[in-house]
């Protein structure tokens, strides 16, 4: 398969902590990674630099043979690569509908190019074409029933949830999700999952995500990639991964003491 | 959001009406006509207020564009209204872009105080140009249209027509920019702005717009009411004639394009009946109103007009 | 070189009257994360209970050397009663508010203030050039200064160096520090920020306050002396970096000296350069010269 992004040697200090010594990871088209560590072992810095938030003081970001490095978010964005966030970033005020129609009308603008799109001169939402792709999404990540709800009075599971469909109305072609299930109480975090994945698999996109709990990055997660200050641990097939000695003890073992009474691993 | 816009429509009846109107209130008509260039000021404040920005400097704006239409007309004997109110826009539209660099980059406090210390820098500036009268400023000499005068004239109608249809024109386009993908934005620059920028659009160049937008319309006002009142001094810059406009924003609320009109000639009414009954209270009045406004209608007056609309 | 004498000393005598006033500023911003648009109405307020209180003295015959005093005390009775008033009976609903919902509150407040003072003492100017005739004047090198000018410098120094002292090595001070980093947290061990918050806008009321009475014989004092006030005010603390005392100093420093060289040399571009000054350094410190570390947000 081929390699669709690739990040060599990524370094980025602030002060005297080093948040990435030398990252480099080879995401393969339509893969599924999970990446795995402790807090402040350098994964959401990680993401934050391939997305375009944080320029790495050193190494290089190849997306689709091109270099991304110094790019914006926006910029990156609009080349193909979306990401959802630890704490969702949604348009508090507004609602679901509203949320996932101005992506959309962003999304278009881009696409169409022009300031003022000639193709949504008038209320984007009187749009057709854009009605419909939001409530695809919505019906997609179970959003429907909170249709007209402002977005800051959801239930917190509901806004990772918007939050994720926000990133995935894109279409992006690389879908980055911080912590997709952090906050979630445990008998939603599978449903969530699953509804994202299925979103993902309709269309076709890789998937890289960021995730603490062992259970999600076991069942979804073919390939696992474990860091520890600002380092690699381990990149592999899950099962080595988790099992592998330096990652029992730096990042699992971590990890375990985090989720007291969780169920046993069911292996993938 | 609603689907259908009607606000076109309603607009267009407003227009006619006091078109109608107007030959039966010859002694509102000069208030009037200054409302509708304030209120100018005001909707292009509105447009920064849906997202996010407070600018205590529009009256840079309404100055410079006052002051434009004044030196064009006093030196230059240009007369036409139709060419000096577009002059007073294109200046100041240049001058806000060149201005917006600096300003597109800072929001909340730093934005708000930033704009005040320009438009003082620009009131500092004429205070002291001897050219332009210092503190007196200067007369504007009469401006005629299709051959006739129409300002400084008992006759108060013509301009006001003009000001009617000049007000009509940028309150229904300035309705069809808050309705594009663009204008939609202001509410999730608001809200969210690392999100737009995750989105894949640039916050700077859409603030940047807006601010030039706002600009432009508080230069127009600036140069109706030049020509209304036919004279023009430095305090259209001072920050306390930012302070009105910003309170008429607010009380008006960011809900609909017509509400910075009718806010407008409201306080202009009032305040002209303030002044005679007390004019040492005044500013006492305005406080305290605006505490109200802040504490019990954060949205503005407009908001319980929809309200009332939505129980209907 | 007698010029460039004069410059720096009216810089200097300058750049003390802006920072005893800037200071109250960047301290009620620091610590409530309000910009306080009612600064100058305080600074008013602070002349004008001056005026009335070391007219009254003087006029019923006591000392003439007291009234130095009597201004300080007009001062400090200002921000004992409108710092309190105000913070208790309104500030202190709105906090957790926007921080632009803030300042439109304390522009509001602006607006009452300026009428209610003009409703207490009357449109008239008030005059009590007393204290600043009397220590008569000194000569440097060729140039005249009054003595009372000293006292502004003097007052300025004390005040800057007062607080530094009482934040770095005071129990009260270090708690108020960490209410200055991060209000919740310090909600959280325990700290009554409330009372902080009080006792900040209180003094830094009191310090616009002690701005007003000082400047009051040098001026006549009318109505509206106290609008420009906020906008240099602003120069200052944007230039030094908002919250910050260093750059308060600092900021106060260059304003003073740039806008001395400018009334000496090209009176017209007084607030022209202030502001030049002030939007050169945004461009390459955009939060000011001091400006806090900016946290992640994502």
């Amino acid at each position: 398969m081929a390699v669709i992004l690739n990040t060599k040697g990524l370094r980025k200090s602030f002060g005297a902590v080093t948040a990435a010594a030398g990252i480099s990871i080879a995401v393969e088209e339509d893969s599924v990674v999970g990446l795995i560590g402790t807090n402040g072992a350098g994964k959401t810095t990680f993401v934050n630099m391939v997305t375009g938030y944080l320029k790495p003081d050193a190494g290089d970001i190849i997306f689709k043979d091109r270099d991304i490095t110094e790019l914006h978010p926006r910029d990156i964005t609009r080349l193909g690569i979306c990401r959802s966030f630890q704490i969702p970033q949604l348009y508090d005020s507004l609602s679901v509908f509203e949320n996932l129609v101005i992506a959309l009308g962003i999304r278009d603008r881009n696409v169409h190019g022009s300031v003022f799109s000639r193709t949504f001169k008038l209320v984007p939402a009187a749009n057709p074409l854009v009605v419909a792709a939001a409530e695809q999404s919505m019906q997609r990540f179970g959003l429907l029933e909170y249709r007209e709800r402002a977005a800051r009075l959801l239930p917190e599971g509901v806004r990772k949830l918007l939050d994720i469909a926000m990133a995935l109305i894109s279409e992006p072609e690389v879908l980055i999700l911080d912590e997709p299930t952090s906050g979630v109480s445990a008998d939603e975090k599978f449903a969530i999952m699953d509804m994202v994945m299925d979103a993902v698999r309709s269309h076709g996109c890789t998937v890289m995500f960021v995730e603490h709990d062992m259970d999600i990055v076991t069942r979804y997660a073919p390939r696992v990639v474990a860091f520890y200050e600002g380092r690699i641990l381990a990149d592999g097939k899950a099962a080595d991964v988790l099992s592998d000695e330096q990652v029992q003890s730096y990042v699992i073992g971590g990890l375990r003491a985090l989720q007291t009474g969780a169920s046993d691993i069911s292996h993938a | 959001m609603t689907h259908t816009d009607k606000t076109p429509f309603v607009l267009l009846a407003a227009l006619v009406v006091l078109l109608a109107l107007g030959p039966f209130l010859p002694k509102s008509l000069f208030l009037l006509t200054m409302s509708l260039g304030k209120g100018l000021v005001v909707l292009g404040l509105v447009v920064l207020l849906r997202t996010g920005l407070v600018s205590f400097g529009q009256g840079l704006y309404y100055c410079v564009g006052a002051y434009a239409v004044g030196s064009l007309s006093q030196f230059a004997s240009v007369k036409n209204a139709v060419l000096l109110l577009l002059a007073g826009t294109l200046v100041t539209a240049i001058l806000a872009t060149i201005l917006g660099f600096l300003l597109a980059n800072y929001r909340g406090i730093f934005f708000a105080m930033l704009t005040l210390a320009l438009s003082m820098i620009v009131y500092g500036l004429l205070v002291k140009t001897s050219t332009l009268g210092s503190t007196d400023g200067f007369n504007v000499p009469p401006a005629s249209l299709l051959g006739k005068v129409i300002s400084g004239q008992s006759n108060q109608y013509p301009m006001f027509a003009l000001a009617c249809i000049v007000a009509f024109v940028a309150a229904v386009l300035t309705n069809s920019y808050l309705w594009t993908a663009l204008g939609q934005l202001s509410s999730a620059i608001r809200d969210n702005e690392i999100r737009v920028e995750y989105m894949g659009a640039s916050v700077r160049n859409a603030v940047h717009t807006k601010y030039v937008l706002a600009g432009a319309l508080a230069g127009l006002g600036g140069a109706v009411t030049a020509l209304a009142i036919g004279h023009i001094d430095p305090e259209m810059a001072y920050w306390t004639t930012s302070g009105e406009f910003v309170f008429v924003a607010i009380l008006g609320g960011t809900g609909s394009v017509i509400a910075p009109f009718l806010g407008s000639i409201i306080f202009e009414f009032i305040r002209t009946y303030a002044y005679q009954y007390s004019p040492n209270t005044w500013q006492l009045v305005l406080g305290a109103a605006l505490l109200l406004l802040i504490i019990f209608l954060p949205a503005g007056l407009w908001s319980v007009f929809a309200r009332l609309r939505r129980r209907t | 070189m007698n010029e460039f004498l004069a410059v720096l000393m009216d810089g200097l005598i300058y750049s003390s009257w802006l920072f005893v006033i800037a200071l109250g500023l960047t301290l009620i911003y620091g610590v409530m994360k309000i910009l306080n648009m009612a600064h100058g109405s305080f600074y008013a307020l602070g002349a004008y209970a001056a005026a009335s209180m070391v007219g009254y003295w003087l006029n019923h015959g006591h000392a003439p050397m007291a009234s130095y005093g009597i201004l300080v005390l007009a001062a400090v009775l200002v921000g004992l009663i409108a710092g309190p008033l105000i913070e208790r009976g309104l500030l202190r609903f709105m906090y957790g508010r926007d921080e632009m919902v803030l300042l439109l509150v304390t522009y509001a407040l602006f607006l009452i203030l300026e009428d209610v003072i003009k409703l207490i003492w009357g449109v008239d100017p008030y005059f009590i050039p007393e204290p600043y005739s009397l220590l008569g004047t000194m000569d440097i090198a060729s140039l005249t200064y009054p003595y009372y000018s000293f006292i502004l410098i003097g007052v300025a120094v004390l005040a800057g160096g007062a607080v530094a002292l009482v934040l770095q090595y005071t129990r009260q001070g270090k708690l108020l520090l960490a209410v200055i980093h991060d209000r919740e947290v310090s909600l959280a061990m325990g700290i009554n920020v409330s009372r902080f918050y009080l006792v900040t806008f209180t003094v830094g009321t009191a310090l616009a306050a002690i701005g007003g009475a000082l400047t009051a014989p040098t001026v006549s004092v009318v109505p509206g002396m106290g609008v420009e006030v906020i906008v240099l005010a602003f120069a200052v603390v944007v230039i030094g970096g908002l919250g910050s005392l260093e750059g308060a100093a600092l900021g106060a420093l260059i304003v003073g000296l740039v806008r001395s060289a400018a009334v000496h040399y090209l009176p017209q571009v007084e607030l022209f350069c202030i502001y030049s000054v002030m939007a050169l350094v945004l461009i390459f410190r955009p939060k000011g010269l001091f400006a806090a570390a900016e946290v992640r947000k994502i």
